[in-house]
């Protein structure tokens, strides 16, 4: 590379300004992917007759949309002035069109919550009367619609870093970050199903857990390997830097632990299926039912369940703190921004284009 | 308006409408900027800006406000410099020129930058720099690190005269002083405002960009969407009243604003008055010009095309390209370095010519969600 990286910045201060965005932040893009997940998982679990999963997968949708968005909110500088974001809907503003697939995914996550809700209760809470059949038909386009913001949900957030002046996130945006955060998200969601729903249930969880983790891998690796060595920087040093390597350890356990359940679940699928007569599966083992031995197995499974699906979730959760902090860390030292800068600056001028540089001589 | 995207990758930027007034901009000229921060000062008074930071004292040269921000919103950069810098700074500068610029000139030789350019000394006559009377005649003497001259105040063929001046630092030729006052570049594709979600960041009729405070939630989008670092929430600040007379305690008043998105408006409340922004009328040297951004660019040009006439190949312009990353900047400025060492970035690029990109793949990447999703239910089918 034809790139001088030596340069003279002013004291060392920073070029362009981290957004002042904190854990709320963090938390609201591990959240929202996990939202995006479940609502998937709901929908399969609802249409291929698994209760357990659907419940846990609806329950772990409606309370990561309510804490998320609370977040967010949580984080503005006026949490009053909320709604004004409902003013304008801007396709120039991933902001914008977040809140509003926050808001339309909410409605449909909201209306399977509350037949959930009623469901679990025996249909007695809601004092509903002749709508709760109107609440109860409306089950299937409520999944339908939450689950067409779903995957938006999940993805939106990687274009909300990478449309930003904040070198590391810019750059990632640019080279596959939506990828890193549906993988992400589909390996938290997986995980949250796998530690909350039964494991004669959850194999379709594993299975898309275990996908979101090899993807996961392969885009991290990919964007790294294209964006610039001092946009990567952030990611590896500092407490980004550990909480990235933090995630790869953890969803590396969480994806053995997840395959092995996966084959435990396949080998001694008789033994789980003779268990499981109940189907709530919120409560951990469920069914007693059979011998003493399919007991034992099924316990075991289930605890490496919990534990590696909790083990994803946490890898997803360290994916998002860290990419967020890496982002603001690259915009401490100028050297991240001037750079990369340089180098296509140079790279277009090697390559013929002079007439497009912000500096002219003339 | 519009101004043209080499890559077509803007979107949705700014709401530019045809509007009866002539957009309107700035033209600093650093190399007759003496320091004197009175810009700074008009621009807290007029805009009754909190204080900003604790009054210590930064260690960087006569510049303790350290940067634009919420409450600073002309922030003048003091550089120190020798020899050898000043000679790297002539040498990058000269390189610009040899690049060549096809929309100005056809591309010239290395002895180029020290011979007059005819077409826009001539327009250096109507501009304010107040030294084109001479031009032709210039001495090919090593030339001063730096033009203290205000406009008119000497004829600039006479080096001698200079060098009796009493601004003139000794040793000028091994040493110099770069100072720069930044502000808001009010941008033809402004990142904050492509990004903000509420609508509070607009498009002017000046076409500069404006904050409504009123409406601006605080969510800090702008804050990561502007690539000069430039706007920023007002989380803390606190006006002080002089103390008063009767022997009470300076006040601390409400910091207005609070916690929104705070910049340069430029001025916006008085150019709807007919007036000229603050820090403009009050800068002492006219390094500060303000008018409309046409006038600004071709000032500059011929500013710059002066400096290099003179031997002073460090001068260079920044933001006066239409097809640079963010399509030209309202406010021009002349530099005597690379922007780098005035805390600019070298190649800044609006992020909303990446969103289209950043789209497909979110698009591609929740398509892939889906189908893992459908495969996972398929392949644990019982
Ligand atoms: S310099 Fe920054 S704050 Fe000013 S208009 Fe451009 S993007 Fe917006
Ligand atoms: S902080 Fe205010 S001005 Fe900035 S993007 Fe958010 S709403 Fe818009
Ligand atoms: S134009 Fe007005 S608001 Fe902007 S820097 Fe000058 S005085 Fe301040």
């Amino acid at each position: 590379m034809v790139e001088d990286v030596e340069f003279t910045s002013y004291y060392g201060r920073p070029i362009v300004k981290a957004p002042p965005w904190g854990h709320e932040i963090a938390l609201y893009l591990f959240l929202g992917g996990l939202a995006g997940g479940s609502t998937l998982l709901g929908l399969g679990a609802q249409f291929t007759d698994r209760p357990g999963l659907r419940i846990a997968s609806r329950m772990t949708a409606i309370t990561a949309t309510g804490v998320g968005g609370a977040a967010l909110v949580a984080d503005l500088g006026r949490p009053e002035r909320f709604i004004n974001m409902m003013r304008v809907v801007k396709v120039s503003s991933p902001m914008s069109l977040g809140t509003w697939i926050l808001s339309g995914f909410g409605v449909g996550a909201g209306v399977t919550f509350a037949i959930e809700l009623d469901r679990v209760t025996g249909e007695k809470l809601l004092p509903l009367g002749p709508l709760r059949r109107l609440l109860h038909a409306m089950e299937t386009p409520a999944a339908l619609e939450s689950a067409l913001f779903a995957t938006p949900l999940a993805a939106y957030t990687a274009v909300l870093l990478g449309d930003t002046a904040v070198p590391t996130w810019n750059a990632a945006g640019r080279n596959g970050l939506p990828y890193v955060f549906v993988s992400s998200a589909s390996l938290a969601a997986g995980g949250a199903a796998m530690a909350l729903a039964p494991v004669r249930e959850t194999g379709p969880a594993r299975l898309l857990a275990l996908m979101g983790a090899a993807g996961d891998v392969v885009a991290m690796d990919r964007m790294k390997k294209r964006m610039h060595p001092a946009e990567v920087d952030p990611m590896e040093e500092g407490e980004p830097g550990h909480k990235l390597h933090r995630a790869e350890t953890l969803l590396i356990a969480g994806a053995v632990g997840a395959a092995a359940v996966e084959v435990g679940a396949r080998v001694f699928a008789k033994k789980l299926d003779g268990g499981a007569g109940s189907g709530s599966g919120l409560g951990a083992g469920s069914g007693l039912g059979s011998g003493r031995r399919s007991w034992k197995t099924r316990a075991v499974l289930r605890a490496v369940s919990v534990v590696s699906g909790a083990a994803l979730a946490a890898a997803s959760a360290y994916t998002r703190f860290g990419m967020l902090e890496a982002g603001i860390d690259s915009t401490k030292d100028p050297r991240h921004v001037v750079e990369p800068q340089r180098a296509r600056r140079e790279a277009r001028r090697a390559a013929g284009i002079t007439d497009d540089s912000i500096t002219t001589g003339v | 308006m519009s101004a043209p995207t080499r890559d077509g990758g803007a979107i949705a930027d700014g709401h530019w409408h045809d509007t009866t007034h002539h957009r309107k901009g700035f033209f600093t000229d650093t190399s007759i900027c003496i320091g004197c921060k009175a810009c700074e000062v008009a621009c807290k008074e007029w805009n009754r800006n909190p204080q900003d930071g604790t009054f210590e004292l930064l260690g960087s040269s006569y510049d303790n406000t350290g940067s634009l921000g919420a409450n600073t919103w002309r922030h003048v950069a003091f550089i120190e410099q020798d020899s050898e810098r000043i000679e790297k700074a002539r040498e990058s500068g000269r390189k610009l020129v040899n690049l060549g610029m096809p929309s100005i000139r056809p591309r010239t030789d290395e002895s180029a930058g020290a011979q007059p350019l005819d077409g826009a000394l001539g327009a250096a006559a109507s501009g304010s720099s107040g030294t084109a009377g001479d031009a032709n005649g210039l001495p090919s003497t090593p030339p001063l690190g730096i033009d203290l001259l205000a406009p008119g105040a000497l004829e600039p063929s006479d080096p001698e005269n200079i060098a009796a001046l009493d601004t003139t630092p000794p040793d000028t030729a091994d040493f110099r002083w770069l100072m720069s006052s930044d502000v808001c570049k009010h941008c033809t594709h402004a990142g904050c405002l492509d990004v903000c979600p509420t609508g509070a960041l607009f498009r002017t009729e000046f076409d500069t960009v404006v904050v409504q405070n009123d409406v601006c939630n605080g969510c800090g989008t702008c804050v990561a969407g502007c690539p000069f670092g430039v706007i920023e929430r007002r989380d803390d600040g606190t006006i002080n009243t002089p103390t008063d007379r009767d022997d009470r305690k300076a006040a601390d008043m409400d910091v207005p604003n609070k916690n929104t998105a705070n910049k340069c408006t430029l001025c916006y409340d008085r150019l709807v008055e007919g007036q000229e922004p603050a820090c403009a009328q009050t800068c002492p040297t006219q390094s500060i010009k303000f008018g409309d951004r046409d006038d600004m660019v071709s000032q500059a040009h011929a500013r710059v095309a002066d400096l290099h006439a003179k031997g002073l190949t460090e001068a260079r312009l920044y933001g006066a390209n239409p097809n640079d990353g963010v399509g030209g900047t309202g406010s021009v400025f002349l530099l005597l370095d690379e922007p780098e060492v005035y805390g600019l970035p070298p190649d800044p690029r609006v992020a909303t010519k990446d969103l289209p990109g950043m789209f497909a793949s979110a698009g591609v990447a929740a398509l892939g969600m889906v189908a893992a999703a459908g495969l996972a239910f398929l392949g644990s089918r019982r």
